[in-house]
């Protein structure tokens, strides 16, 4: 069995995955997913009627803090913004996202 | 060809849990009370690398609470998943909510229009805000990560909300019993509750509901909400009337001039690849842990009201309008009991508190009150010779009128009702105008 | 030449007031110096000495430890091997950053990986590829490749690594040394650069079982900060260590697949050391593990192009422009199988078979104590090996895929030492959840009942 994946589902992937691909990068990539799902097709064939799917393998439930504030962890502004490339007057900073 | 619409509409409300800390870390939930940006961040809600988070355990049981105020069935097993879409306020490019399975669902909440079914109660977690600003020529977004992670609740309902006013109305509740479980204080202005409609019309006689909806979104007042959806009413109207049918949209309000505006089409609608959190255990509720809840639960302003109005004799009409809190619902209660004690009438003495007959405030003495309420008693603001020299002038004057009353039309009554009152320039006594209206008229 | 004390060795000298840690740090550095610029093992030392001295009353005295470079380390770079993180100096410590801190460990350095841990060989590394020590010629392995290779040369006395599915044991077989990788939940993921949150288990590379042991002690245990952890009570791993195996029964799992015939031969020739010991010892058909390639893959993925969302280069770090490869690719794809319409196919398909995998070990230790397993279907692959190859590492790791997509804990012991190539084999020992106890005892019999271990007597 074999998924075709074309340029065009790419570059929408890209965009969800907020990556940016080139044309080329797209064809490079659109052939690596098909081998990739190629070589997983094989999981259609296994039988999984009335099987639950597992997200965790811990079997933990109800894992939960109390309603305090622990500041232990929480930063001075100076701290969180210390890694950021732009920053202005304690915000971070990003070009204007909505058009005036 | 203009014909006959009504409309189908269904809410979705966001309303922030004022708990002490965020929803997944020990940060400080004071987005409103920080003086600075960005000084209640943490790993977690900032969204670093190699960040976790647990679970605000009295957000959940919040949640809970305010569907079983709402009747609706609580799922005994959920669990949170993961919404993944870019923003820059979103710093783990995704939010944690509730996919398919909500903490609540299925229940309803009352109106004067009638009810409105709650589809389903999730829990999730805020973004951080916003600020666009022009810096030294720049036009830059500034991003302040204080809310990132404040506990949300988001509450959809059934497209079961018939006119504006009902959309209104049903938000308005809807905040006053937050608040009223002392849960989030659904401050409007500071984006604290936040409200969305999905509208569309269905033609009059046509079952079933409309092929499309628009929705629009960030409406910050309850104003604004009301007119926003007659804006649309009459623009869809508009396009369904020329045979077309309303683009499947997403919309702005712009307060300012009045109307909505398109924002983004279905074409580019988020595929938001929810799954499972991986981060967070699922949760399992008992019927145990969900009664303790219900116990803790205060009697609800509508099931008081209705309990006023036996006991008491108080009307609805205004024991709705009198207290948003159950510690002003509890002093009110003690009131309406000492008044019954001393044969008073609890009914006039709410009245005269909703109409702002004397000033007072929740704590003073009720004995007090009382003094107050008894004394407005005793002065009469008119006089009843100055009301019937009133009446007997309107009644000559509209001898049509009293012929139609006498010919069977009683409900002139009011006309003659709200002209004595003109003629009067003052509010009057309404039971002791009513009582000599109708001895005159009768006569 | 004090770098190639063990742990064990190394502790019990500083105890006995014989050596420093500060000696023992000095001859790791100069052996780093030495022959970091041609392995590269390490992508940034910890120039802040501050730090030792005063540490003798800890479990770990100060001894240089080297750290995967996918977790956090406060102040002192991490990059996950990514230029996205090229100048990335954490604001805040892993938990078991701060675990090793607090036991007197001393980060002398943090390793190359696989760049954000993708890969089996150590090859995607956005700093280049790390060498394998035992011959140049080959790769570590990955994703822990920096660390394994650390230890295997001795560039420091212990490691920690971070495995999702196979990579602290595919490299510590493929140099030689010990992998041990804790049941999911034992050990904190809080500060661990998050690959696939469902499977990530920190966990030591180390140079004997006892040393893993120690190790394994230093970092265990419930962490408020990670809901996933288990809130069971951490036992002393190292008690388990010198225990008779008598009666024990172990399963041995794989040896019939296709491909595997040579490799086989020399696992099943190994495992008559625990006859020897008094357990017994019997093959056993497992569930194929060729389905958890595509389990792996696809969680994996999925989990995976939700993680790196936040590297969008604003709070820190790079744009999204500096991704490599195989991180665009990994991220695509499990955006792609995530989406609408393709998740029922993929990911929810994917979680079944897993529950699969997870039936079927229950019913394996129903049997057997321990099941064992070859640790990769090979020797060291020759460098280059991965490149252009999308799956390289699901397929290398496809013997240890499934106890990781189950969450078991599992050790790699290095069961075989090739004169020729100077390269080694791993056994791969597996035990139910939460039973570290038991491949720990395991292990720790076969390794000082056999006769090749290079590091026993140093």
């Amino acid at each position: 069995m074999s998924t075709k994946i074309t340029n065009t589902q790419v570059q929408h992937i890209a965009k969800l995955a907020n990556i940016p691909v080139s044309d080329e990068e797209a064809a490079k990539l659109a052939q690596g997913f098909e081998k990739t799902l190629e070589t997983i097709a094989d999981l259609k064939s296994i039988d999984t009627a009335g099987v639950t799917p597992t997200s965790q393998v811990t079997g933990l439930e109800n894992v939960w803090r109390e309603d305090i504030a622990d500041e232990k962890r929480t930063f001075t502004q100076k701290e969180a913004l210390a890694n950021a490339k732009v920053t202005y007057n304690g915000y971070f900073v990003v070009p204007r996202l909505i058009k005036k | 060809m203009k014909k006959d619409y009504h409309l189908v509409c269904g809410m979705e409300v966001h309303a922030e849990l004022k708990t002490e800390s965020k929803m997944f870390c020990g940060c400080k939930n004071d987005p409103f009370g920080a003086k600075e940006p960005n000084i209640h961040t943490c790993p977690v809600c900032l969204g670093m690398p190699g960040a976790l988070p647990v679970a605000n355990k009295k957000a959940i049981e919040w949640t809970i609470k305010l569907g079983l105020a709402l009747n609706c069935k609580i799922n005994l097993f959920s669990k949170f998943d993961r919404k993944n879409y870019y923003y820059p306020d979103l710093p783990k490019a995704y939010q944690i909510s509730q996919y398919d399975l909500p903490f609540c669902y299925g229940g309803v909440l009352e109106t004067s229009f009638g009810p409105v079914g709650i589809t389903r109660i999730h829990l999730e977690e805020d973004t951080g805000k916003l600020l666009h600003k022009n810096v030294d020529g720049k036009d830059l977004s500034l991003i302040d990560f204080n809310r990132s992670s404040v506990p949300l609740i988001e509450i959809v309902t059934e497209p079961d909300i018939k006119s504006p006013e009902q959309a209104k109305e049903y938000a308005k509740n809807l905040r006053d019993i937050i608040r009223y479980l002392n849960i989030g204080d659904c401050d409007m202005e500071q984006g604290g509750m936040r409200l969305e409609a999905n509208i569309s019309l269905q033609e009059d006689g046509v079952e079933g509901l409309p092929s499309y909806k628009t929705e629009v979104k960030n409406i910050n007042s309850f104003r604004f909400m009301e007119q926003a959806i007659k804006f649309e009413m009459e623009r869809q109207a508009e396009i369904l009337d020329a045979n077309g049918i309303p683009p499947q949209e997403t919309r702005g309000w712009d307060a300012k001039k009045g109307i909505t505006f398109a924002q983004r089409t279905k074409e580019d609608a988020a595929d938001y690849r929810y799954f499972p959190d991986p981060d967070l255990a699922p949760i399992h509720l008992t019927e145990e842990f969900i009664n303790k809840l219900k116990a803790e639960l205060p009697e609800l302003p509508v099931q008081i009201c209705e309990r006023w109005q036996k006991v008491f004799g108080v009307e609805t009409r205004f024991s709705s309008l009198m207290f948003s809190l159950p510690s002003e619902a509890e002093w009110l209660e003690k009131l309406f009991v000492l008044a019954q004690n001393k044969n008073l009438d609890s009914n006039k003495l709410a009245g005269s508190i909703v109409n702002k007959k004397f000033t007072f405030n929740f704590g003073d003495a009720p004995e007090e009150i009382l003094k107050k309420f008894a004394e407005l008693g005793q002065t009469d603001e008119i006089k009843d010779d100055d009301l019937l020299d009133a009446i007997k002038k309107v009644i000559a004057n509209n001898g049509d009128a009293l012929a139609k009353y006498k010919a069977g039309q009683t409900q002139l009554l009011n006309f003659f009702f709200g002209q004595t009152m003109k003629e009067l320039g003052k509010k009057v006594d309404v039971a002791q105008l009513r009582k000599l209206l109708e001895t005159e008229l009768g006569k | 030449m004090l770098n190639t004390l063990t742990l064990k060795k190394a502790l019990d000298k500083i105890a006995k007031k014989e050596l420093t840690a500060k000696q023992i740090i000095d001859d790791v550095k100069a052996e780093i110096e030495k022959r970091n610029g041609e392995l590269n093992a390490y992508l940034t030392l910890n120039d802040n000495d501050t730090e030792i001295g005063n540490l003798e009353n800890t479990t770990l005295k100060g001894l240089p430890i080297a750290v995967k470079d996918n977790i956090c380390t406060r102040d002192l770079r991490t990059t996950a091997s990514s230029t996205v993180l090229d100048d990335f100096k954490p604001q805040y410590d892993a938990t078991i950053s701060t675990k090793l801190k607090n036991a007197g460990g001393y980060i002398i350095g943090k390793t190359n990986l696989d760049a954000w841990a993708h890969g089996s060989s150590t090859e995607t590394s956005q700093y280049g590829r790390t060498l394998n020590p035992r011959n140049l010629e080959h790769l570590p392995g990955g994703s822990s490749g920096g660390s394994a290779a650390a230890v295997a040369a001795d560039l420091c006395i212990a490691a920690l690594g971070t495995e999702t599915a196979g990579s602290i044991r595919q490299p510590s077989a493929w140099c030689g040394v010990v992998g041990l990788k804790p049941t999911y939940g034992r050990c904190s993921r809080y500060g661990v650069i998050a690959m696939a949150s469902s499977t990530d288990s920190p966990g030591p590379i180390a140079k004997t079982v006892e040393d893993a042991a120690i190790m394994l002690n230093t970092i265990a245990g419930h962490d408020p900060y990670d809901g996933t952890t288990t809130t069971k009570e951490t036992p002393d791993f190292t008690s388990y260590l010198n225990q008779d195996i008598k009666g024990m029964k172990i399963g041995v799992i794989y040896t019939e697949l296709e491909g595997l015939e040579d490799v086989s031969k020399i696992l099943l020739d190994q495992v008559k050391v625990f006859e020897k010991l008094g357990a017994t010892v019997e093959t056993v058909k497992a569930m194929d593990p060729h389905h958890s390639i595509g389990v792996y893959t696809i969680v994996q993925r999925g989990e995976v192009s939700s993680n790196l969302g936040r590297f969008d280069g604003i709070r820190y770090g790079n744009d999204r422009s500096h991704f490599g490869h195989e991180a665009k690719n990994r991220i695509m794809l499990g955006t792609y199988t995530l989406s609408k319409g393709y998740a029922d196919q993929y990911y929810n398909t994917a979680q079944k078979v897993r529950t699969l995998y997870i039936e079927d070990y229950k019913r394996l230790f129903e049997k057997y104590d321990v099941l064992i397993s070859l640790t990769s279907p090979g020797f060291a692959k020759k460098i280059g090996a991965s490149e252009g190859s999308a799956m390289f590492g699901e397929l290398e790791d496809m013997l240890v895929e499934p106890s990781s997509i189950a969450g078991l804990p599992g050790i790699s012991v290095p069961c075989y030492h090739d004169k020729e190539t100077n390269l080694y084999l791993g056994m791969n020992i597996m035990a139910p959840m939460y039973r570290e106890d038991l491949v720990i005892k395991v292990g720790d019999a076969y390794e000082k009942n056999s006769n090749w271990n290079s590091w026993r007597n140093k």
